[in-house]
């Protein structure tokens, strides 16, 4: 039963890493994308532009980076596993 | 592999056992607090190079507090600078070899986290008095009162997973890495991980303004507008 358990923690923790990079990979280029347009078309506002894109860019990630500490939890502090 | 999530204690000092995020966290407050001393020891009007430096960082941190605040940031200084410094070089203690920050481990920034959550209350009850305070729960409306005080505990924790995550994830990385390649490979993921550690430094600081603005309310000061 252990075993099993192990195996289904072991792929959830991948399930949750893989299916949750998605969301934020799909949001974070979006944001990039137009962050490049908006210094495209004023070059001179790119201080502020960047400064506010990698606040950002940190926000988006850190839902990225809640999915890999939930996978870490199933990896190391699984409550189920003996 | 060793579990992120765990601690093994270094030494006992009577019955607490301590670890080694409480030693670096310790030497990170030492080396705060005695550059602080050291650079405020001589103070001058016209300002030699060092305190120059000081008071760009100051003056820095008092705008960022001001332009999320709209408010006077004196009474705010003390706390918001000293948590972003204190984030920024826990960050940064990675550079030293064998060192591991102690933001990449989640106690640390549980307890940082809980004094935000608690000097958002006593700001709160101290502005606006506890009846004042316990009533902006029941803003817009009483129906929001639930969803309020829900509110209050999973922006905390959010603070805390943020940050542990983030660093964590950093510090990870790079042991993987440095399982898997040698010396120069794991360069670029540590630069990487400087960059992150200052946003976070900085997200974490400007949250905590965020909700010690919020629970102080629109009060503004006058002094504010006067102020360069």
């Amino acid at each position: 039963m252990n075993d099993l358990i192990q195996a289904v923690s072991i792929f959830s923790a991948a399930l949750a890493v893989g299916l949750g990079a998605i969301g934020p990979g799909l949001g974070e280029g979006r944001a990039v994308a137009s962050a490049m347009e908006a210094i495209a078309r004023q070059p001179e506002a790119a201080g502020t532009i960047s400064r506010t894109l990698f606040v950002g860019l940190a926000m988006i990630e850190t839902m990225a980076i809640y999915c890999l500490v939930i996978a870490l939890l199933v990896l190391f502090a699984n409550p189920f596993i003996k | 592999m060793k579990s992120p999530l765990t601690l093994e204690p270094l030494f006992h000092v009577g019955p607490a056992p301590i670890t080694e995020p409480v030693v670096v966290a310790w030497a990170v407050m030492a080396l705060i607090a005695g550059f602080a001393a050291l650079s405020t020891r001589r103070l001058a009007l016209a300002p030699s190079r060092s305190q120059a430096a000081v008071e760009i960082l100051v003056s820095t941190i008092d705008d960022q507090i001001r332009g999320t605040m709209q408010a006077d940031p004196a009474p705010f200084r003390a706390l918001i600078g000293s948590i972003f410094l204190f984030t920024l070089i826990s960050n940064w203690s990675s550079l030293v070899p064998g060192v591991e920050p102690p933001t990449a481990h989640i106690e640390t920034d549980a307890a940082m986290a809980l004094i935000v959550f608690v000097a958002t209350i006593a700001w709160g009850v101290r502005s606006r008095g506890i009846g004042g305070y316990l009533k902006t729960f029941a803003e817009p409306s009483w129906v929001m009162i639930p969803l309020n005080v829900v509110e209050q505990f999973t922006r905390t924790f959010s603070l805390i997973v943020r940050l542990f995550g983030n660093v964590m994830s950093g510090v990870f990385v790079v042991g993987i890495v440095l399982t898997l390649a040698g010396l120069i490979v794991p360069i670029p993921l540590m630069a990487l991980d400087l960059l992150t550690g200052t946003v976070q430094a900085y997200i974490f600081a400007v949250l905590a303004t965020v909700f010690i603005a919020a629970a102080v309310g629109e009060r503004r000061e006058p002094s504010a507008d006067a102020a360069p």
